[in-house]
């Protein structure tokens, strides 16, 4: 099982795309790191549907174009994408700020979309709960709080970026400033539409999640009383790379049958 | 040789033991250590320092813009600039700088620096900044629409201050229909921009284009820097088509004038080191957000990053001609030795630094005054240049 890579050239810009497996479509919105490589989940969903893992302008290999200041604008982009590809049916999986932007694709057109589903999404104002000021740690910090179990962090730490890779890690975290800086990781106003979501949502999340603590999933459970919410245990802020089997159990689960 | 008088007004009474549990005095130290009764002290205090300054001879007085930290309790430089507009008659006064695009409405901007400019009928010196990282932190402004920000506000600023108004203004981030400035300032065309930097290409390349000629002032570096980034303005320039005027170029840095090299040193050192490794220090990411500076320049940056947070001595600091200190003759000697290499039209003295008390300041200020201010402010007048010939 692999994954192709390929170029695509939508709105002006030239982004980044691996693609495998078979089966209904499912569409990966990834985090803030971008797309490191192929990982153990990625091969796992490919075994039951058709992954599509796009790099979303203004990061890793992809173009960084002119309209890109929010995320709207790459909601925007992500509709002409799926419209481009013809995508319908769709499970879309957002991770991070990746789950914001599902949502903020979703609040304005779910006509391609079969089900969402979000991992320690962003995206909405969490009365009580502060995420963790991802800008002001180090590198070292950012990586030590991604993660629950401290040994998936003693090891990126271990061998640290090439100059091409930090190269990237600069890049992924401009565009990231740029989406989320101020307000910080949300849009305030999001939560006034988000009832218009109308298809069958899951939102998965790590218990000891440190960048977004665990207790704003209460903030999503009000304003999407529809959704099924997953805790999983001793687990960091990226339950499909830190417990990759848990976290397809809980997908899988959800999905099949939809 | 205009010289100026720089004051970065700290919070010089801080709370040294209790602040030592949290790592900078930038953003998040508590502002349960600021006590109103020693700030009130501590701001008519620096006041009145700035004001001594006229009576002793500087050309001009400076106050800066610093939010939500010790290292400088002037988040209005406006506020202060009014307090000497009508407490000095003779000096310019600057605002190094107001920063741009910490503001919502940089017309606001406009409007203060024009009153201030009718105020004193024209001694204003418009400075221009983007802000430092932490503000970023502290505000929520975003960094990395900083150079977008500061360039379109510097750009609505300038009209509103030049253009008949009304006349309205759509750009990225600002968005004005009606721009009819209520006073116009004094000066002509408006009152001279002058650009500080810890020295930048872009900023150069900006303030230096034809169009704008604005004075660059090369802040807290090492001689070494100061010499590359005004050279670079000067190449700049006449790559652009014309020979920039002295008057153009400036250097900002501490001073300290003892009665000799040694007594300056051991008065200095415990106060300066506070300044350099106490007050100023902040980490890498509060300093250097995403987008305040290119990725080309913070890949340099990340490689000198060690030696960015390490801490300075005075010793280290004067022999990399970030700190003036010495007997009258030896800041002399030091200042004509750098101006010959330089050429820069413009002199930033800083005579307070971190908790230098108030008699060491106006001592230090004295000293300045009477044995190195009159051979300094001569640099570079036509009796100067006579006298190097002769």
């Amino acid at each position: 099982m692999s994954f192709v890579e390929s170029f695509v050239q939508i709105d002006g810009c030239k982004t980044r795309l691996l693609r495998g497996g078979q089966g209904a479509p499912l569409l990966y919105l990834h985090g803030a790191n971008g797309v490191t490589g192929i990982q153990p989940f990625m091969l796992k969903l490919a075994e039951r549907f058709d992954v599509w893992i796009p790099e979303h302008p203004g990061f890793g290999q992809s173009d960084e174009p002119d309209w890109l200041e929010n995320i709207h604008d790459l909601a925007y982009y992500y509709l002409n994408f799926m419209r481009h590809h013809q995508l319908s049916g769709a499970h879309v999986l957002g991770s991070s700020i990746g789950g914001w932007l599902a949502l903020e694709i979703a609040v304005r057109d779910t006509s391609r979309i079969k089900t969402l589903s979000l991992i320690g999404p962003s995206g909405i104002r969490t009365p009580g709960v502060v995420p963790g000021d991802v800008f002001l740690w180090s590198p070292e910090q950012r990586i030590r709080n991604t993660f629950h179990d401290q040994t998936l962090a003693d090891r990126m730490l271990a061998s640290p970026p090439s100059p091409e890779q930090q190269e990237i890690l600069l890049k992924n975290r401009f565009t990231f400033a740029r989406l989320a800086w101020e307000p910080r990781l949300h849009d305030p106003k999001l939560h006034k539409w988000i009832s218009r979501i109308d298809v069958p949502t899951q939102i998965i999340w790590g218990e000891q999640d440190k960048i977004l603590p665990v207790g704003a999933a209460q903030a999503f459970r009000e304003a999407m009383p529809q959704a099924s919410i997953a805790v999983v245990p001793d687990c960091g802020h990226l339950p499909q790379s830190e417990r990759p089997d848990q976290f397809c159990d809980v997908l899988f689960k959800f999905l099949s049958g939809k | 040789m205009q010289v100026i008088l720089f004051h970065l007004m700290p919070y010089a009474d801080l709370d040294l033991q209790k602040s030592s549990a949290y790592d900078t005095v930038w953003m998040k130290l508590p502002n349960a250590l600021f006590d109103p009764v020693k700030g009130h002290q501590l701001y008519n205090r620096f006041l009145d320092e700035l004001e001594y300054g006229e009576t002793l001879g500087w050309d001009g007085v400076a106050v800066n813009e610093h939010h939500q930290t010790a290292y400088g309790i002037m988040p209005s430089p406006i506020v202060t600039a009014s307090a000497l507009a009508r407490r000095t008659t003779r000096a310019k006064i600057a605002i190094l700088g107001s920063a741009l695009p910490l503001r919502e409405h940089p017309l606001t901007i406009a409007e203060e620096h024009a009153m201030i400019d009718v105020i004193t009928g024209g001694r204003l010196i418009s400075g221009f900044v983007r802000g430092i990282g932490a503000e970023y932190h502290t505000f929520g402004v975003n960094p990395t629409f900083s150079h977008d920000r500061f360039h379109e506000a510097h750009d609505l600023i300038v009209r509103a201050w030049t253009d008949p108004g009304p006349f309205s203004f759509q750009g990225k981030h600002y968005n004005v229909s009606y721009v009819n400035l209520w006073p116009r300032p004094f000066q002509r065309p408006h009152p001279p921009i002058w650009i500080p930097s810890q020295g930048s290409k872009e900023t150069i390349d900006w303030a230096s284009h034809p169009d704008r000629r604005y004075t660059y002032l090369q802040t807290f570096s090492p001689a070494k820097a100061v010499e590359k980034y005004l050279n670079l303005y000067r190449e700049t320039a006449r790559g652009a088509g014309y020979e920039p005027g002295d008057h153009q170029l400036g250097w900002a840095v501490p001073v300290y004038v003892g009665a000799s090299d040694e007594a300056a040193r051991r008065e200095a050192k415990p106060h300066f080191e506070i300044f350099r490794n106490r007050f100023l220090k902040m980490p890498f990411e509060m300093l250097l957000p995403p987008g305040y500076t290119s990725r080309e320049s913070l890949r340099g940056i990340a490689a000198a990053k060690g030696s960015l947070s390490g801490d300075i001595t005075l010793e280290k600091a004067v022999e990399l001609g970030m700190f003036l200190c010495g007997s009258a003759s030896t800041v002399c000697e030091m200042l004509e030795s750098y101006w010959r290499d330089m050429r820069f039209g413009n002199l930033l003295t800083m005579c307070q630094f971190g908790t230098l008390p108030e008699d060491m300041t106006r001592a230090n200020m004295e000293r300045f005054a009477r044995d190195v201010l009159p051979a300094i402010k001569a640099l570079g007048t036509e009796k100067a240049e006579a006298l190097a010939t002769a």
